[in-house]
């Protein structure tokens, strides 16, 4: 029963990510400004690292978080570059 | 995972579909909303909300699999809390720029 439980728990989170990244997707491609396209491509990274987190409650492994910390981490440094080129014409100001 | 006692299995399923629908209305927001200023808000609910959900249910499970308690999922949670105030700042402050630059509003 419990297992029954988790797995369609699991099952409909994933769900859920995969269609807010499907939206995400589609917010990106069709954005009408940059900034868009930035909180975008961050949201795409917030829902993917969910799902990785996601799979590896699911499988029970340990590497699943360590990706998913990795892509937190990229997705931050991503967005703030970005933002910050829009903001001022360059990423590290002299 | 036959080792989960019933109400913990019932929590962490909760847990997650909470984690899912949340995420998954911050990410409708962001595509249905109709300007930058609102659809800035909309995604800041699945990075702190949902991943808060996921991480304490992947707390919950990992602390009674293993009989200790486990809390390195809270690290990423931390992460988002601290770094997407920053993003939203440089991006809000860039589109507030840029539109002033350009001459019309919103």
């Amino acid at each position: 029963m419990s297992a029954f439980l988790l797995y369609w728990g699991a099952a409909f989170a994933l769900l859920c990510f995969t269609l807010g990244l499907a939206c995400a997707a589609i917010r990106l491609m069709r954005g009408p400004s940059a900034e868009d396209r930035i909180l975008a491509l961050d949201t795409m990274y917030i829902n993917s690292m969910l799902i990785l987190l996601v799979l590896g409650l699911r499988f029970e492994a340990g590497l699943y978080f360590d990706v998913a910390l990795l892509i937190a981490l990229f997705g931050f440094v991503g967005s703030a570059a970005l933002a910050k080129f829009l903001l001022r014409g360059e990423v590290i100001e002299p | 995972m036959n080792a989960l006692p019933i109400w913990a299995a019932l929590l962490v399923s909760a847990l997650l579909i909470v984690a899912g629908l949340v995420t998954l209305v911050g990410s409708l927001g962001l595509l249905r909303l109709r300007t930058f200023r609102e659809r800035m808000h909309a995604p800041t609910m699945g990075m702190t909300l949902g991943a808060f959900c996921v991480a304490l249910s992947a707390t919950i499970m990992a602390s009674l699999l293993q009989h200790r308690p486990i809390f390195h999922e809270w690290l990423i949670s931390l992460f988002l809390i601290l770094t997407s105030p920053v993003t939203a700042i440089l991006l809000m402050q860039s589109a507030r720029q840029r539109r002033s630059r350009s001459g019309k509003d919103s």
